[in-house]
């Protein structure tokens, strides 16, 4: 009867992703792009950028945003809305950083994660 | 007849006269001048940040060559006049020229007054008052000791702080007990030497200097008067000005403590006139600018048959070092019959006080918060009766009448004949009448029509204020030049910034130059890394997080996130070798496209990101490096078959442009950078419409440069021809350094020339032979660093995370 449930997964180190920088993992064919801030925040969106799906993980990561390579719109890391004056927004996920792990909160279903 | 007037001295005050002079009436003289400094006009106030690194001399020069040639006034550089004859009505420069004369005008200026102490004629013992003891004090700078600075007045301290800047220990040293004590109260006196100290400037009042102290000639240190020792490798004597009036007196005209003027600026002889700080008017003699304006306004006006006249000026004063904020204007004495009005704010660091006579202001002494300065000043020379505002007076205009905060609509509240430039005496109506009539809209146009805020600068903030008024949304100063909201910096000024203050890192750099933002953004990041690797050569480790993704990975991303991958053909050549591994690697990882590029290049195109190093692997395998059609920085070298094959060719342009090629690769620049080879003039290689195109003819090579064939179509100008390959190879170099070196990040060198000019970029490379190799050193040492083929690096282990996920889980990771 667990149909929703919020599942903690273990996916890395903080010290896996470069600061400033991203590495992305992959969930069937969900790519989830993980962030590390200049102060060693780590946040998780969907890899897409809402403008025309460019891959948020290939930005540069500046100030709780990160600009999309292909278009450089600019999507907030802690919300996945759109900055500026462009509107849009990216599928983010929660992050609990436990001492130097990362764990990435996703909805589970019976028919897998979400 | 066109009357002959000659000026001795080529000072603010003449160069301000002439302007006014030309104003009134272009065609009343045929002027010469004599100028002992073997240059053009410039703003002396602008020496600080010179000094500083703020500025350079360029920044700072108000006439150039081409204005006295517009303008036909014959300019003698370096001429220095030795004799009067008023008899004759001629002058007598040191090398003999002899100039007649209807009328002349003196304006020798002032001489720095040089306390003679035993020991102050030896090397290093400098004064602060023109480019030449600018560049004296910053060679001294370069060997970084200790800098002693006797006298803690205005120039004083802004030459302490200039050579901090620069790097050096800084001791000042001040008779008095406070320092400017002639502008400054001793309370306003201490916050200064508090905020002097804190830039880590070393201050030592009630001293007495007794001696300086030499060894082989030069400087070693200075003696007190208590005894104290300091160890100085250069000694700068700010203690005053002697208006410079030796000439005036040989010539038998009345001179007192200067050459005494009327209030026409006229000297006891009639045909002589006098201005600026060498004159002596009603008993007083000026040092600061706004009153010698005033006397360049007034002489231009009586030389033309005006009646202008001169009655003396109050005068406010501007300290000039970054960070300290500081006006004082008028008498603030204490006597009597005055009252005062004081604000402190310790934990602001803000001291106001106003110096009241019978309910007027007689003077303003403002530290830290300076922004109504320009209004105490204007209520005090128009002698205003204050007693309606005076409980509220001292928190400034905006607390007048209600009025908010705001400081757009204190600017719009000014009255029309408001002063805002006290340098230039500007006020509000001028400015304002100025941008709706002439339709400025920049800053610089606003400089160059009204003079406003074109001296020292420090109403800039003002008259920016006001052009918002005016022009309302349409006016954008940040739109103008900065790099990115992060900063209002241009790229110029970031450039120069890095140079001077040496910063070596992205956060060395946000931190000094006051980033707005904490790490950048996706404009200034890239940018900031171009400039530091291409200033810091060997020393700045490139930052992979601030370049965009193409040079992160080697490659070209694609609209679907897959990318691009060209080797490099070197000059377009290739071989059946090559075309055999290129065709294995397309078949191997299944690559969908494989392209002709315009540069003579193959390129494979939708490689998946994690396929990028076994690609990169196999072509290493074959002999490929990286083609770098992803960089800011060296491209492709386009080639035709030249002498080898065609019965065209005059030169072997293939193999010349494939020399080019394995000499340049690897080296970043502002944009990408395509060159090409054409072995004559039919140019099948289309060098002229390339960032640098060499076309072939039989007595050489014609080096061409900003052609532009993309966004904006452009023929190349030629930059001049070599005879010998490695003559051209040098040429070529050179003019990549330089681009290096100036370019805006992103900027084409098209842009580039258009921005510094074609010629000027031809004579820096053409014309100054060791500037040229000099260029072409640096290009080669910054080589050392840079020509490492990134494929091999990545594929050796160099930041492999970067191709692999993280984590792949799917449904098996569920419960």
């Amino acid at each position: 009867m667990n149909a929703f449930k919020k599942n903690w997964i273990k996916i890395g180190k903080l010290s896996d992703i470069p600061k400033r920088g991203s590495r992305c993992v992959k969930n069937g064919d969900l790519t989830i792009a993980l962030f590390r801030s200049a102060d060693d925040k780590v946040f998780a969106l969907e890899d897409k950028c809402p403008h025309k799906n460019g891959p948020l993980s290939q930005g540069i990561v500046h100030d709780g945003c990160v600009t999309c390579p292909l278009h450089n719109w600019v999507i907030s890391l802690e919300t996945g809305e759109v900055q500026g004056p462009d509107e849009g927004s990216t599928l983010s996920f929660p992050i609990k950083q436990d001492g130097d792990d990362i764990l990435l909160g996703l909805q589970t279903s019976s028919d897998g994660i979400k | 007849m066109t009357q002959k007037l000659v000026i001795i001295g080529n000072g603010m005050a003449p160069g301000r006269m002439l302007e006014h002079l030309f104003e009134e009436d272009a065609t009343a003289y045929d002027v010469t001048i004599f100028n002992a400094e073997p240059r053009v006009n410039y703003n002396r106030l602008m020496l600080s940040p010179v000094l500083s690194g703020e500025k350079t001399y360029e920044d700072i020069i108000t006439h150039d060559d081409a204005w006295y040639e517009a303008n036909n006034v014959t300019l003698l550089k370096g001429a220095k006049i030795t004799e009067i004859d008023r008899n004759l009505k001629t002058v007598t420069s040191e090398a003999g020229v002899v100039a007649s004369y209807d009328k002349l005008v003196i304006a020798t200026g002032s001489n720095p007054f040089i306390i003679p102490l035993p020991g102050h004629d030896l090397d290093g013992v400098l004064v602060y008052r023109d480019l030449d003891d600018v560049g004296a004090m910053l060679t001294a700078a370069k060997s970084k000791g200790r800098a002693v600075v006797i006298g803690g007045g205005l120039l004083g301290l802004e030459a302490a702080a200039g050579l901090k800047a620069r790097g050096m220990d800084v001791t000042v040293l001040h008779l008095m007990p406070t320092l400017m004590e002639r502008q400054l109260d001793p309370a306003a006196g201490y916050l200064l030497e508090k905020a002097i100290k804190d830039k880590g400037i070393e201050v030592l009042t009630e001293v007495n200097s007794k001696e300086i102290l030499g060894k082989d000639g030069r400087v070693s240190g200075i003696t007190l008067d208590d005894g104290t020792v300091i160890d100085a490798s250069i000694v700068i004597m700010a203690v005053g000005i002697r208006p410079s009036f030796s000439l005036a007196k040989d010539a038998d005209i009345d001179c007192n403590r200067g050459i005494l003027v009327d209030d026409k600026m006229q000297t006891s002889d009639p045909d002589v006139y006098a201005l600026g700080e060498c004159v002596e008017h009603r008993g007083d003699c000026y040092g600061l600018v706004a009153p010698l304006y005033e006397m360049a306004k007034v002489l231009a006006n009586n030389l033309t048959g005006g009646n202008a006249e001169f009655t003396g000026s109050v005068t406010a004063t501007k300290l000039k070092v970054t960070g300290v904020d500081l006006y004082s204007a008028g008498d603030f004495a204490e006597a009597d019959d005055r009252e005062e009005i004081v604000l402190r704010d310790a934990a602001q660091g803000i001291y106001k006080r106003l110096v009241l006579k019978e309910n007027r202001i007689i003077g303003a002494v403002q530290y830290g918060e300076t922004t109504d300065g320009p209004w105490f000043f204007d209520l005090l020379k128009k002698g205003t009766d204050i007693s309606e505002m005076r409980d509220s007076l001292i928190f400034g205009q905006a607390y007048q009448g209600g009025a908010s905060l705001d400081p757009m609509q204190a600017v719009a509240a000014l009255p029309d004949d408001a002063e805002i430039c006290g340098c230039n005496g500007i006020c509000k109506s001028v400015i304002v009448t100025a941008i709706t009539d002439k339709k400025l809209n920049t800053l610089d146009e606003v400089r160059s029509h009204t003079k406003a805020s074109a001296s020292c600068g420090t109403c800039t903030g003002l008259v920016e204020q006001l052009m918002s008024v005016t022009l309302g949304d349409t006016y954008d100063p940040s739109k103008v030049a900065a790099v990115c909201p992060c900063t209002d910096l241009g790229h110029d000024d970031v450039r120069r910034l890095i140079q001077v203050k040496s910063l070596k890192s992205i956060p060395a750099v946000m931190q000094e130059l006051e980033w707005k933002t904490s790490c950048g953004c996706a404009k200034c990041r890239p940018a900031l890394n171009y400039y530091l690797v291409s200033d810091w050569p060997g020393e700045y480790e490139d930052d992979y997080q601030s370049r965009y993704i193409n040079e992160r990975v080697h490659a070209n991303i694609q609209k679907d996130g897959t990318y691009s991958v060209v080797p490099r053909m070197w000059g377009g050549m290739t071989s059946s070798d090559e075309l055999r591994a290129i065709a294995d690697v397309v078949d191997k990882f299944d690559i969908p496209a494989v392209k002709v590029t315009g540069g003579q290049r193959i390129d494979m195109l939708g490689v998946k990101k994690e396929d990028l190093l076994g690609v990169w692997s196999d072509l290493g395998d074959a002999g490929f490096v990286s083609g770098q059609a992803y960089a800011k920085g060296l491209r492709t070298v386009k080639t035709c078959v030249g002498s080898d094959w065609c019965r065209f060719g005059t030169q072997d342009s293939t193999g010349f442009g494939i020399r080019i090629e394995k000499f340049m690769w690897g080296s970043w620049t502002p944009a990408k950078l395509k060159l090409a080879v054409s072995g004559c003039p039919r140019n099948c290689s289309e060098a002229t419409c390339k960032d640098i195109g060499v076309i072939c003819v039989d007595s050489g090579y014609d080096i061409h440069f900003a052609g532009a064939a993309g966004l904006d179509i452009k023929g190349t100008e030629l930059l001049g021809h070599a005879s010998s390959e490695d003559e051209a190879l040098e040429y070529i170099v050179a003019l990549t350094q330089l681009y290096r070196e100036q370019g805006h990040y992103l900027e084409r060198i098209y842009k580039w020339a258009k921005r510094v000019g074609v010629d000027e970029i031809r004579s820096q490379i053409l014309d100054d032979d060791i500037g040229r190799k000099n260029l072409y050193q640096r290009f080669v040492y910054s080589q050392k660093f840079a020509q490492h083929d990134p494929w091999s690096e990545r594929v050796s282990g160099k930041d492999k995370h970067e191709f692999n996920p993280l984590a792949i889980f799917g449904q098996e990771a569920a419960e």
